[in-house]
């Protein structure tokens, strides 16, 4: 495969946040015993005026704002979310719009539950690789709604990551990639419906794990690696117990899972959350380092990436939002500021 | 271009009239008007009317016909016109009157100017009124005309100090006076802190800053001021009609706390009538809001910019101060019926000048002045009047 | 507001496109085809903003027109780029602090929508820098 790899990466988060405590208490239940059960203290809120759509503009921006670049070369935009707010009409043309890509372009819409926006980068790698495009962006935006009194509503965060795909002047290179897809019904959305179904602890051993260490596994045969051969590992975070889990499994440290670990000031970013974790890791990387990442989108399945950090990496450093400027300086929230955040009152 | 005078004036009630219709209210008050003047009908050469927004309020255009029909000269086919300018419909009507006969092209012409407004709820009433500013670019952003006009006192009470209750000393005055204008909307004596502790409605702006949502309509009629002592002992004569535009918004305007288009159309009502704001023995100008009143008050040259609110604090535009501006009560109590304003202003003043204000008449008043604002500020319309 | 008048500048609101009359070196949001200084010898350009500015003068809007998507109570404010041109905008901070005269910086968010079924209103709000 021809070199091909990550060009710029953006990041956007919200600044508001709510805490385990606060959903706890309005719930009557115990607010210690879901901390611990899910390792999250709170997760971030959209405003009441942002969306799928605004968060992925967000992050894209940066993108190109880190990057200093033409937005012309962009030649194919690609979106993955589960909260795309028109289910028909699509949320990467507004996006090329508010980037000042158009016209010369592709765009679609991907949704593959939280792992669309790694589907897309796959997408875009495919144009870059075969010629067909100087650049690709790829986007993972989510708003997530979890039902009022759920157990997702701990979890479910709002977050967007966008990465430029391109064959040079590559800050890191994608050496590699795998997917591992079956049909399973751990959990989804109806048309019409305002909130997901899941199928409770059915979504952990045959849908998590089972796509995300099959697919990172099965990259590793790929390429002959193994644990050891990466300085960090991200996975995607619904929660922080299950990638605790899955690289204990697979055989990686807690050091290498660290730095990629967005997920307990932040929540479940879905389509954003692996990508979210990568660029964490990407903000603090040296070059010459490597990186596994898998991600996971329930339905199901899991797309596993290696990437190897490059010089030019350093040049891009602080030229846009890192993740961790992002998770500073929150605006807490009380429940009722979120439901009205949330449209979760219907009037 | 032959002087003009005003022959007869009339005006309906201003409030919530439930019994009335549209075309009733001008009808009402054209008669009003035609009986003061002592004319007949068929001597009315031509109507002008000014309203902002009947098609959204009543879904009615084609309002020169409908008014000239009902007022019975459609069958003696006299031309009709109707003109908008905003809030500034009506002194847009007596303008475009004023310029008919002085040019010699008509003689006995009738102004009139009304709105209904309330045969839609308030919101609805409130988004019509919001088209006066610019739908694409403040509407659509969330700027409501409080908002707007809030803006504009922020920044003035920023760089001059004005203070709320100097803004409220507005209301309270033109409260007083509406206590004597039996036609006014609120004819109750209000306090400073009756309107400090109504709710806010667009900071620093309280409801009671605001003007409300009235119905009403009033008419002047014109004549060559040649021949108005054969209609009446007491004519009226328009010494000077101006009118100025100025940007839409308020964000392009070029001073946020300054009019523009009413200090262009005072200095050329005054050069033309050859007077200072000196002059003036009373005015009768365009507060939508409060701070509309002290804009108002500086731009048309009474006092420094930045100085209205001390000298509404300091009574000097109350009754018997050295200018009283908004006799009748202004929009603020007498009422705001979008389209009738501007003639309103006309017939209050005229009503003063005869010496015919009742309890509310100013001394001696020989020279009066009306001011009607479009919108933001976006159009001004002065006249002056002289006994 | 209709579908195709919306349509029809939504890259200028997405984007602060306006446009400069290069006769007088005057930059102009909104965009306008006439100059008001120079009109018929004004030669106009299309021109992005950079999105940063000062807040010139603001108030707090306790109700919201309809189809605005934004939360009483909030600030409205009249903004001056720092090329020139002003204009007015939802200024996204809390009502205690916003102060005359702060920087505030441009963001891509939602302005309104037609209904819950309408069109969805997008473009740029700013926020206390």
């Amino acid at each position: 495969m021809d070199s091909v790899g990550i060009v710029s990466y953006g990041v956007y988060i919200p600044r508001y946040r709510i805490k385990v405590d606060e959903i706890a208490e309005t719930w009557g239940e115990d607010a210690d015993s879901i901390r611990k059960g899910l390792w999250v203290f709170e997760k971030s809120v959209p405003d009441i005026d942002e969306d799928a759509v605004t968060i992925a503009v967000e992050a894209a921006r940066n993108a190109i704002v880190r990057r200093d670049m033409d937005p012309l070369r962009i030649e194919a935009i690609y979106t993955g979310s589960e909260s795309h707010p028109y289910v028909v009409k699509p949320t990467s043309t507004i996006v090329a719009e508010a980037i000042g890509a158009t016209p010369s372009l592709t765009a679609a819409d991907f949704e593959f539950a939280c792992k669309a926006g790694t589907a897309a980068i796959q997408a875009c790698m495919g144009l870059v690789g075969a010629g067909m495009i100087d650049l690709g962006l790829a986007i993972g935006s989510d708003v997530a709604q979890g039902a009022p009194g759920d157990a997702l509503e701990y979890t479910a965060a709002a977050g967007g990551v966008a990465f430029i795909i391109g064959r040079n002047e590559l800050i890191a290179e994608i050496k590699a990639t795998y997917s591992l897809t079956t049909d399973m019904p751990d959990f989804w959305r109806r048309d019409g419906m305002p909130y997901p179904e899941h199928g409770g602890r059915f979504t952990g051993e045959p849908a998590y794990f089972k796509h995300i260490i099959g697919a990172a596994g099965g990259l590793m045969e790929k390429t002959s690696t193994t644990p050891k051969d990466y300085d960090y590992v991200v996975f995607h975070q619904p929660n922080g117990k299950f990638p605790m889990r899955a690289a204990a499994t697979l055989g990686f440290t807690e050091e290498q899972l660290g730095p990629g670990f967005v997920v307990p000031h932040l929540g479940n970013t879905y389509s954003g959350s692996a990508m979210m974790g990568l660029a964490a890791v990407l903000d603090v990387a040296e070059p010459g380092e490597s990186i596994l990442m898998a991600s996971f989108g329930s339905g199901a399945g899991s797309d596993a990436f290696e990437i190897t950090v490059l010089d030019e990496i350093e040049e891009l450093r602080g030229k846009a939002p890192s993740v961790s400027e992002l998770l500073e300086r929150p605006t807490y929230i009380s429940y009722a500021t979120y439901a009205r955040h949330k449209g979760k009152m219907k009037i | 271009m032959r002087e003009v005078a005003i022959i007869g004036v009339g005006c309906t009630m201003f409030t919530e009239l439930w019994e009335i219709s549209f075309r009733d209210l001008f009808v009402e008050a054209g008669l009003s008007a035609i009986e003061d003047a002592g004319v007949e009908g068929e001597a009315i050469d031509a109507l002008y009317i000014g309203n902002m927004s009947a098609g959204r309020f009543i879904e009615q255009e084609h309002l020169a016909s409908l008014i000239a029909d009902y007022a019975g000269l459609a069958s003696i086919n006299t031309p009709s016109t109707r003109v908008e300018a905003a809030c500034a419909s009506g002194g847009l009507a007596l303008r475009q009157a004023v310029l008919a006969v002085a040019s010699g092209h008509h003689d006995i012409v009738i102004a009139g100017g009304g709105e209904k407004m309330t045969d839609v709820d308030t919101g609805d009433a409130t988004d019509v009124l919001s088209a006066a500013a610019d739908r694409e670019w403040e509407g659509i952003m969330g700027a409501t005309f409080p908002g707007l006009y809030a803006m504009i006192a922020r920044l003035h009470m920023h760089r001059y100090h004005t203070t709320s209750e100097q803004l409220a000393q507005v209301a309270v005055k033109n409260h007083y006076n509406a206590t004597m204008n039996p036609k006014a909307q609120y004819q109750r004596a209000i306090t400073i802190e009756n309107v400090l502790t109504s709710p806010m409605v667009a900071d620093p702006l309280h409801l009671f800053d605001c003007s409300p949502m009235t119905d009403g309509a009033a008419a002047v009629i014109l004549a060559p001021a040649e021949v108005a002592k054969k209609y009446t002992d007491t004519p009226v004569y328009i010494k000077a009609t101006t009118q100025a535009s100025s940007t839409i918004s308020l964000h392009d305007r070029e001073d946020i706390t300054t009019l523009d288009a009413t200090v262009a159309a005072a200095q050329r009502a005054f050069q033309t009538a050859g007077l200072t704001p000196r002059d003036v023995d009373l005015a009768e100008v365009h507060d939508c809001f409060t701070i509309a009143e002290i804009l108002a008050i500086e731009d048309l040259g009474f006092f420094k910019k930045g100085e209205g609110g001390i000298a509404t604090e300091e009574g000097l535009t109350a009754i018997g101060g050295e200018i009283p501006i908004n006799t009748s009560g202004g929009l603020k109590a007498c009422g705001h019926p979008v389209g009738a304003t501007g003639i309103k202003q006309a017939v209050e003043v005229t009503e003063q000048l005869r010496g015919e204000a009742g309890k509310r008449q100013v001394d001696g008043a020989e020279i009066g002045l009306t001011h009607n604002v479009g919108g933001s500020g976006g159009t001004a319309i002065i006249h002056i009047l002289q006994r | 507001m209709t579908v195709p008048r919306f349509w029809r500048k939504l890259k200028h609101r997405y984007n602060l496109l306006g446009t400069h009359c290069t006769t007088c070196d005057t930059y102009y949001y909104p965009p306008r085809k006439i100059c008001p200084k120079c009109r018929r010898t004004g030669k106009i350009q299309s021109h992005q903003f950079k999105g940063e500015g000062k807040l010139l003068t603001y108030t707090i809007i306790q109700n919201p027109p309809e189809k605005i998507t934004a939360q009483a109570p909030y600030v409205l404010g009249i903004v001056e780029l720092d090329e020139g041109p002003r204009l007015t905008s939802q200024i996204i901070c809390h009502p205690e602090e916003v102060e005359i005269g702060m920087r505030v910086q441009s963001v891509f968010r939602k302005i309104g929508e037609e209904s819950a079924q309408g069109m969805i209103y997008y473009g740029t709000k700013f926020v206390k820098n």
